[in-house]
């Protein structure tokens, strides 16, 4: 049944994909994207990933929706026409399908016991997660303790994707010191959508924070978290404008949030050295090392979310002041 | 009673998917976008009202029904909104609800949206 269901949501990610495809109109794309998302986000779950569909569906279906929306404001609608050559590009997209589907027939089958990565560090992972961390979500012990380097690394992307796109779009001329009809008034005049937002947004940030602290136990985390937080502060920015946002979070904050993530991510693991362990052991941060473990999840996660928060909503406003 | 509880919820599921199936030709046969947007509608409430009731006998009095309360009431609040931020946009745009579409189609209703 779950293979039906399977193929029906790959089979309509490739309509999905066609459509993007062949659409001239980037509008439509960027819709088309976010459904492509919360298909492939379905399928994730499908397949019992249900951190990584939380994620696709908040980050890929959400934000980077919103955040193309907002970098469509800047441009046309409308794609412009190309001259190249199809035959050329046909033939180049065509041999890469073919290489990649080479590749996939050296790849073990779905669901086959014996795959390389069933039988390698998992099984490990799995056996000494409940000895050494204790947390029901494996996932999360992964991601925070075992593999805490790979998500250092992550972190690091995206402080430096927020860094990139402030250094492109600029941070933006100082708020204070533009007239005010400049500002974008957001829905203020609207009445309906400004009610269920105000009745629904501290809801969203409560889902956030639960999203972010009992990504211990289930599914979520700090990437979930920061998206989810952000969206609902984009929300509250698309409703009341773009002041009454930034009243609330200044530019300079978010820039603080920002470096504070990896700060403190890196400062966990550095704390880890200064105690008599290694760089990101987090057993030498408490007296009892299961306790340490638990501690160090809790804080790189919250290092995480609070970067991912910053930069998403950098990145929102950078777009937003550029609109003006 | 669990073999009702278990057709009552079978009942209202393929209730739910039927008003989504009628939903989506709805929306695909509609000459223009209010009609569109009034034939997808049925997905929104009926449609997601009858499947999560469906899944909530399913569940029985457990912690996933108090969640799919949580998500009907999301969604009960956040789609007629969303319909209510589409139409407006719309209309702002500058689409008219065409007259040819339907001879029922109230005057005074064209009217109270204009005030947007």
């Amino acid at each position: 049944m779950i293979v039906i269901f399977g193929i029906f949501l790959l089979t309509l990610l490739v309509i999905t994909a066609i459509a993007i495809v062949r659409t001239d109109n980037l509008f439509v794309a960027v819709m088309l994207l976010g459904i492509a998302s919360l298909l492939i986000a379905g399928n994730f779950f499908l397949l019992d990933a249900a951190d990584v569909a939380l994620t696709e569906a908040a980050v890929g279906a959400g934000i980077s929706t919103v955040l193309f929306l907002s970098a469509l404001a800047l441009t046309s609608e409308r794609e412009r026409a190309r001259s190249s050559n199809k035959a050329l590009s046909f033939t180049v997209v065509a041999a890469a399908a073919l290489i990649l589907i080479y590749a996939t027939f050296d790849k073990p089958r779905f669901g086959d016991p014996q795959a390389p990565s069933q039988i390698h560090v998992a099984p490990w992972y799995l056996e000494k997660t409940p000895e050494y961390i204790d947390i029901p979500n494996v996932v999360t012990a992964v991601l925070g303790s075992f593999r805490g380097y790979d998500t250092l690394g992550e972190v690091f992307v995206v402080f430096t994707a927020g860094i990139g796109v402030l250094f492109l779009l600029g941070s933006g001329v100082p708020l204070g010191s533009l007239p005010r009809e400049k500002f974008n008034e957001g829905l203020r005049h609207h009445l309906i959508p400004r009610v269920v937002g105000r009745v629904l947004i501290p809801f969203i940030l409560l889902f956030g924070l639960y999203v972010q602290f009992h990504g211990e136990y289930g599914p979520g985390g700090g990437f979930q978290a920061g998206a989810i937080i952000a969206a609902a502060i984009i929300l509250f920015a698309l409703l009341e404008g773009e002041k009454r946002a930034m009243s609330v979070i200044p530019a300079r904050a978010l820039l603080g949030l920002m470096a504070f993530g990896p700060l403190l991510y890196v400062a966990v693991g550095v704390a880890g050295i200064v105690l008599g362990g290694n760089f990101l052991d987090y057993s030498v941060l408490s007296s009892d090392s299961v306790k340490g473990q638990q501690l160090g999840i809790l804080l790189i996660e919250a290092g995480v979310g609070i970067t991912v928060t910053g930069v998403l909503l950098s990145i929102f406003h950078a777009f937003a002041a550029r609109g003006r | 009673m669990t073999m009702l509880l278990d057709i009552l919820s079978w009942v209202l599921l393929s209730l739910g998917g039927l008003s989504i199936l009628i939903g989506g030709i709805g929306a695909l046969r509609m000459p223009e976008l209010y009609t569109r947007m009034h034939a997808a509608s049925i997905t929104d409430s009926m449609g997601t009202i009858l499947v999560l009731l469906g899944i909530m006998l399913q569940a029985g009095w457990s912690l996933a029904t108090i969640k799919l309360i949580a998500i009907l009431l999301f969604l009960l609040l956040t789609s007629p909104t969303s319909s209510n931020a589409l139409a407006s946009a719309a209309l702002l745009a500058g689409t008219r609800p065409s007259e040819e579409a339907g001879q029922d189609v109230d005057e005074g209703e064209d009217e109270g949206e204009e005030k947007e």
